[in-house]
């Protein structure tokens, strides 16, 4: 995955080398001061995840580089935090790999949303696959490029950030570990603050007020029902069934 | 404590568990092959129905029938909301939020 990564990078760098014309540096850079701003709150969030991520590994006897090494081969938060007590047990890595699934099943969804968007770019959509996290897929399915910026640079961009900041963030933690003097309790918190405003944005647009609605309350109905740790299997059965079955309402 | 082999086939695993829900939908649905409408819709509604099942998903702890019954967040979920709809500058309404979030924590409740 690190690799499908850096061969992306090779190609992009060969595709530069050929095309020496200024254009195409100027249209990579537009790209990249039009899609980092939308990183920002990814920024703060991954670097505080990632952060907490090192720490943890750091007390379970696993320094910085392996912290990194996780974070470059994995990049899913959820399952890195959850996986963190394997690490401590026999080894079992069937175990792991069925685990993976289960905690990272909804990602299926995102998928299925962004064929418009991902579908046409070429190679990169391989490294955009492999990075498709809950925060960029948040980010690359509300936001749109502007019509002047290449797509393909662009959704680049905000996937290898987040790529990055998440990897940093495991080396910072796994580096600083118990040093950290800043209480940084509740910084998590920004994640929820970026659905929120991805979610009021999304809102916005009339159409998407229905299905909006239908992810909270059936994410909440499951939560409640199923209790916090089994919620996430309930609540993407409900949404389907609802989206489906109001299809003709909501087309 | 594992080995340095065995971690790094756990991660492995992990990983690919990862990628593998993460690549299905392109695998079933290949570039260039016609998709069916059922699945275009759905590619349509889910995005708005996800984010909202993002922002259950990460409140999903949040004890709700005892003290502080989730006052913290709702205040600055509403915060950021607010701030959001009135002034639409998406860094400013994360950022409030965020650090009224932080202040309420670690200082109040």
């Amino acid at each position: 995955m690190l690799f499908a990564g850096l061969r992306v990078m090779r190609l992009m760098a060969e595709e530069r080398i050929e095309e020496t014309t200024k254009d195409k540096k100027t249209e990579i850079r537009t790209a990249f001061a039009k899609a980092f701003p939308n990183t920002v709150p990814v920024l703060a969030g991954y670097l505080a995840l990632g952060i907490g991520f090192g720490v943890l590994m750091e007390t379970s006897g696993y320094g910085a580089g392996w912290s990194v090494l996780a974070s470059v081969m994995i990049f899913g938060g959820s399952i890195q935090y959850v996986a963190i007590t394997l690490f401590s047990q026999p080894f079992a890595p069937l175990n792991a790999f069925f685990l993976s699934l289960l905690v990272n099943i909804r990602h299926i969804f995102y998928g299925i949303s962004m064929f418009k968007k991902y579908n046409g770019l070429g190679k990169i959509r391989y490294f955009l696959i492999f990075a498709l996290t809950d925060e960029t897929y948040s980010i690359t399915s509300a936001i749109t490029p502007p019509d002047d910026v290449n797509k393909k640079y662009f959704y680049f961009f905000i996937s290898f950030l987040d790529y990055t900041y998440w990897i940093i963030g495991s080396f910072i933690g796994g580096l600083l570990g118990a040093v950290l003097e800043f209480n940084s309790q509740g910084i998590d918190f920004v994640l929820t603050a970026l659905f929120t405003v991805l979610f009021v944005d999304q809102v916005r647009t009339g159409g998407n007020r229905i299905p909006g609605a239908i992810g909270i309350i059936c994410a909440t109905l499951a939560t409640v029902i199923l209790g916090p740790d089994n919620m996430v299997i309930g609540a993407m059965v409900l949404i389907m069934v609802t989206l489906l079955a109001g299809r003709r309402k909501l087309c | 404590m594992l080995s340095g082999t065995e971690l790094v086939l756990t991660f492995l695993a992990l990983g690919a568990g990862t990628l593998l829900t993460r690549a299905v939908p392109f695998v079933v649905f290949p570039e260039g092959k016609k998709r069916p409408p059922i699945v275009d819709y759905l590619g349509k509604v889910l995005p708005p129905a996800m984010i909202g099942f993002l922002i259950v998903y990460c409140l999903k702890e949040t004890e709700v029938t005892a003290w502080p019954y989730g006052i913290p967040e709702l205040l600055s979920i509403a915060v950021t909301a607010g701030l959001h709809i009135w002034r639409g500058n998406f860094l400013i309404s994360i950022a409030a939020g965020t650090l009224l979030y932080m202040f309420l924590i670690q200082n109040i409740f």
